[in-house]
């Protein structure tokens, strides 16, 4: 059972109160992407062994969007952050680093 | 290979059981060989086996991190159905479930293939629709299946509740050569036909790195040395995504939890398969006369082979109004295993854009009833290079937006 807050609200709450959205940071394409580009947009994931960093909805909640970093093995909870935003802050990085000091990084160029 | 027989077992009563000979051997990794399998699981079991089998390929060695069907194989809720609506899909559950027919006898190993039916409830009147199209579907496809009314849903399953105020049953989808079977015994039966066949099952051989020279695989770095190999295929479900980056490719899947619950045994009270995708629960009846049932997946991405709690609530609470009997029993166990989503539900079986490399995976919630389908095809698309029945599941489906969208016709809606 996941327990997390959300930035938007401030509300902690286990994680029926919440709804899972898929990896984040995202790089979209559109019209005139080569076809590489766009799969990979659509498609092609991280889905590491280790730190992940996700979309949830407050869905029972305030009802935004926020970003998360969760370790997929230990399902530990290093930070959410807000939505609003294409990099990943960096109190949330120094979290991880900390805590998972051979972390290799997020690769955000996708 | 001693063959195993009714005579076997006589025999071996009267001498105290001390003649039984390991069902495989216990193999150590040889420099080289012609095809490797990462994950000795049902799917690369069967690979190896149809290789071997089909196309004489026996130079071959499976590795498995862990012990052989301790995956996704010895997780699941051992159902078997081929009542797809997509073609490509409808051929190779169907080409799978064929050969579970004659599986016992073909590798002389009771894997306990039970055809006692299996139906999938309509509780919505879109699922009615959607199940009368399956049907219509099947027929075309040489499918065997029936749309059947309430009634005969009462009939085939006598502890249901079909008038229930929220999820009436209105019907379902029934297919009488579905079933069970015994999923260790698939996975063990296969191991023991690859090893008679010369075959390696090296297990506690996890891969650490595959070597590649020009765009072409070599072999595989594991924690018992370096193996080379001709021909690579990865079969890890839930750990493809980790494989595919040592490889240096990306895959279109996520890993997610999936888990399912079996009670304290009772007497016999359903003998079919039933499957309620609206209210996400599935359950049967085992040999020793649990329940065993399972659910949806888990929201977002894990590899903890656990899941939450909070879904065994609901795929129970889903259960209870279709089979009132289900409140008053004990569960006994719950477990989880880590299944490999695709964007659009269905499998994988590709070449890879390392030469040589192939991958067998994306079955997500529905792997078991695939496995000598997919290792009967996977063996030919690694042997000749492309199969008929992988036509359809190649990685390029993605770019060229060709998807096999089965979502609304698989197990459980997802």
């Amino acid at each position: 059972m996941l327990i997390l807050t959300c930035p938007n609200c401030g509300v902690t709450a286990e994680e029926t109160e919440f709804h899972a959205g898929g990896e984040a940071h995202l790089k979209r394409f559109g019209p005139g992407a080569s076809d590489a580009d766009f799969e990979s947009y659509l498609f092609m994931r991280e889905n590491p062994k280790g730190v992940h960093f996700e979309r949830w909805r407050h869905v029972y909640g305030c009802g935004k969007w926020f970003h998360a970093a969760r370790d997929t093995v230990t399902l530990e909870v290093f930070g959410t952050y807000s939505a609003q935003t294409s990099t990943i802050p960096q109190d949330i990085i120094d979290n991880v680093r900390d805590r998972r000091p051979d972390w290799q990084g997020q690769d955000n160029s996708q | 290979m001693k063959k195993y027989s009714a005579f076997a077992v006589a025999r071996e009563a009267i001498r105290h059981h001390t003649g039984w000979q390991r069902a495989w051997r216990d193999a150590q990794p040889k420099k080289r060989y012609d095809v490797i399998i990462i994950g000795a699981g049902g799917h690369g079991l069967a690979t190896a086996y149809y290789l071997g089998k089909n196309f004489g390929i026996t130079n071959v060695a499976i590795l498995e991190k862990g012990w052989l069907g301790g995956g996704n194989t010895g997780r699941n809720t051992t159902i078997i159905r081929s009542n797809y609506l997509q073609d490509p899909s409808a051929a190779i559950y169907e080409k799978a479930r064929s050969l579970y027919e004659t599986m016992s006898q073909d590798l002389n190993y009771n894997v306990m293939f039970s055809p006692r039916g299996v139906i999938m409830l309509a509780q919505t009147h879109h699922e009615v629709r959607g199940y009368q199209r399956t049907a219509h579907a099947n027929a075309l496809q040489g499918v065997q299946t029936e749309f059947i009314g309430p009634d005969k849903v009462k009939q085939l399953v006598p502890i249901i509740n079909v008038d229930g105020p929220r999820y009436p049953v209105l019907g379902g989808l029934w297919q009488q050569r579905g079933g069970t079977a015994r999923h260790d015994a698939v996975a063990w039966g296969y191991a023991r036909a690859c090893s008679d066949m010369g075959m390696d099952v090296i297990q506690k051989c996890e891969v650490t790195g595959i070597r590649q020279e020009n765009g072409k695989v070599t072999g595989v770095s594991t924690n018992r040395g370096d193996i080379d190999c001709d021909k690579l295929g990865m079969v890890v479900a839930g750990h493809s995504g980790h494989l595919a980056d040592m490889a240096g490719f990306r895959l279109p899947i996520e890993s997610v939890a999936l888990q399912a619950l079996v009670s304290e045994p009772i007497k016999p009270c359903m003998d079919v398969v039933v499957m309620a995708n609206t209210v996400h629960g599935y359950m049967s009846q085992s040999d020793k006369g649990e329940m065993v049932i399972g659910g949806g997946t888990d929201g977002y991405n894990n590899y903890t082979q656990r899941g939450a709690f909070h879904h065994i609530e609901e795929t129970v609470r889903a259960l209870v109004e279709t089979f009132p009997m289900v409140s008053r029993l004990k569960m006994l166990r719950q477990w989880g295993g880590i299944v490999d989503v695709t964007g659009d539900r269905s499998p994988i079986l590709s070449k890879t854009p390392v030469d040589g490399a192939f991958v067998n995976c994306g079955w997500g919630t529905g792997g078991f009833k695939a496995i000598p389908g997919s290792g009967w095809a996977m063996a030919e698309l690694m042997a000749k290079g492309r199969s008929p029945l992988t036509d359809g599941f190649g990685l390029n489906r993605f770019q060229e937006g060709r998807f096999i969208d089965e979502s609304v016709a698989a197990g459980v809606a997802h």
